[in-house]
């Protein structure tokens, strides 16, 4: 087996991956590594064609691909080394990481400090409950994409989507685009799932309706697909009799959630988070094994590519710091608490002791307007911030003086002259 | 006078937007900010789209060619831009930034390549 000793490994060559071994890099480390499974870098966005990318951190609206394209080529002028075709096998919490590939076989390599960026996967037919047979034309969005985008095929001529999350948005535009008739988007919840600026967009600017509270109840084809049912549903998810109606298509795509890859660090004994399906982090995004640091949507899953850039900056932070100055004793922890209107928030804790400012990032459980954000410490406000608007699908990112003294209570509520 | 309602999709905020004209001004309700009262403004008179899609290539481990346009296109031309893509084939290496079609379908707008694509070995 081959021997490695390396200062930082970062797993993955996704836009989290590559920000944070440059970053490392950059603040000094000496040997740095990515990890990669796919045959190049840029995971996810080198199917994502569309435009939309860079806002916050360049200015501008980029595609994911040329997106991507800004850090290999960053990558390409440093010394990281990348090895692509290797698959992570298993993490230790002593910062060992085993890995093979092709052409390396088998390799064992000691880490100052290990950055997580695994990224996230679609959730499958499996993981949803479908009446019916199994039939060919049964796709992810991220599979349609990677058919149309990357490999040049149409997998379909005549598309219902299934969920409103953001692929499935893009991916009912890009269909239209392509000449695949997009017959509605159904979404079980009662708002959408994908971000406002893509059901303009998306689905607006192609004339496709986008029915809120409905699913497919049953999927028709034996060999193929042939049509789905679907209908509207109540409350509790239940259809409702008398709203079913058939639709003929050959393609059905499932846009149905996001779920961060983590088996890796849960068989390191990875302390996870249920609501963000994440590791607990603190707030330079350390799990809870010193030394092994995780950032992008394997952290959490995030809607905008510039947010997964500045975590993975931040764990690079962390993960330079922890290679030079280790940690002395035992970390204790105060916790972020969410109130109010707020779902889940990352980082879950804070190192306890010291003034620092903190990289928040949240979700809120449902759309409102006129809202009032509040940082709370002890009974102070910190900061106080108001928004015209939220929604479930718009994460919201913010940096806040803590102290780490006491629990750190962020609560939203009713704004007053907003 | 017709309102025109929208949502400003110039960045994540998503402001709701009321646009309509008034003795011969473009007036704009409901932008935060002067990026979104010029894109209410613009949605009103002539809506433009950036253009991403894809291009046939050769010569490289992937069969297509992630492209964008320059800059937004009115958006009534971009059927016949992308129609125009359908004949273009590329043959690898391409770089970012490399022009596919200069001034596609008469729009001002250049085609060019969204990644770097090396030959294949
Ligand atoms: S008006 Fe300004 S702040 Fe509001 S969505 Fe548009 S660009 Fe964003």
């Amino acid at each position: 087996m081959k021997k490695l000793d390396m200062d930082i490994a970062v797993i993955g060559a996704g836009p989290a991956g590559l920000a944070a071994a440059l970053k490392a890099r950059e603040l000094g480390a000496e040997k740095v590594l990515i990890l990669e499974r796919d045959t190049e870098a840029g995971g996810i966005l080198q199917q994502c064609i569309h435009d939309g990318f860079g806002l916050h951190r360049f200015g501008k609206r980029m595609a994911g691909t040329e997106y991507a394209q800004v850090f290999i080529d960053a990558l390409e002028k440093t010394d990281i080394t990348l090895l692509t075709d290797t698959m992570v096998l298993e993490i230790t919490a002593q910062r060992t990481i085993y890995a093979c590939s092709r052409q390396e076989g088998m390799m064992e390599i000691r880490c100052g400090a290990i950055i997580l960026a695994m990224g996230c996967r679609e959730r499958t037919a499996g993981q949803i409950q479908l009446m019916g047979y199994r039939p060919a034309g049964i796709l992810t969005a991220g599979s349609v994409q990677r058919y149309i985008n990357l490999e040049g095929y149409l997998p379909g001529s005549r598309a219902v989507i299934l969920g409103s999350g953001d692929i499935g948005l893009i991916m009912a535009r890009r269909m239209s685009l392509e000449g695949i008739k997009v017959e509605g988007v159904y979404e079980v919840m009662p708002h959408p799932g994908g971000l406002t600026r893509n059901i303009v967009q998306c689905l607006h600017d192609f004339d496709i309706l986008l029915h809120l509270s409905s699913g497919v109840v049953k999927v028709h084809g034996k060999k193929r697909l042939e049509g789905v049912t679907v209908a509207r549903l109540d409350e509790n998810r239940t259809p409702i009799p008398g709203t079913e109606e058939y639709i003929e298509c050959d393609l059905l795509v499932l846009a149905v959630g996001l779920i961060p890859e983590n088996e890796l660090s849960i068989g390191c004994g990875i302390e996870m988070d249920p609501k963000t399906k994440g590791p607990l982090l603190d707030e330079e995004f350390m799990t809870s094994v010193p030394g092994i640091f995780a950032c992008g949507n394997v952290a959490v899953v995030f809607d905008l590519v510039d947010y997964v850039s500045d975590s993975a900056e931040t764990a690079a932070r962390g993960a330079v710091r922890f290679l030079w100055e280790g940690i002395l004793e035992p970390l204790q922890y105060v916790k972020t608490v969410p109130s109010g209107n707020i779902n889940l928030i990352v980082p879950q804790r804070i190192r306890r002791g010291g003034e620092k400012t903190v990289s928040f990032y949240l979700r809120v459980k449902k759309p409102d307007k006129k809202v009032v954000l509040e940082v709370q410490e002890k009974d102070r406000v910190r900061e106080s911030r108001r928004f015209a608007f939220v929604a479930p699908p718009e994460m919201i990112a913010f940096k806040a003086a803590a102290s780490g003294s006491g629990d750190v209570i962020l609560d939203m509520k009713e704004g007053s002259h907003a | 006078m017709l309102k025109k309602e929208m949502i400003c999709i110039v960045c994540p905020n998503s402001c709701r937007l009321s646009v309509w004209e008034e003795e011969g001004r473009i007036r704009v309700e409901g932008a935060s900010c002067a990026r979104g009262m010029a894109h209410g403004r613009n949605e009103f008179t002539h809506p433009v789209r950036m253009l991403t899609s894809t291009v046939r290539l050769e010569g490289a481990r992937h069969r297509r060619l992630a492209v964008i346009s320059s800059q937004e296109i009115p958006k009534e031309k971009i059927r016949e831009a992308l129609a125009a893509l359908e004949g273009v084939t590329v043959s690898a290496p391409v770089r970012k930034g490399d022009i596919i079609v200069r001034n596609i379908s008469g729009s001002g707008a250049d085609i060019v390549a969204s990644r770097t694509i090396p030959a294949a070995e």
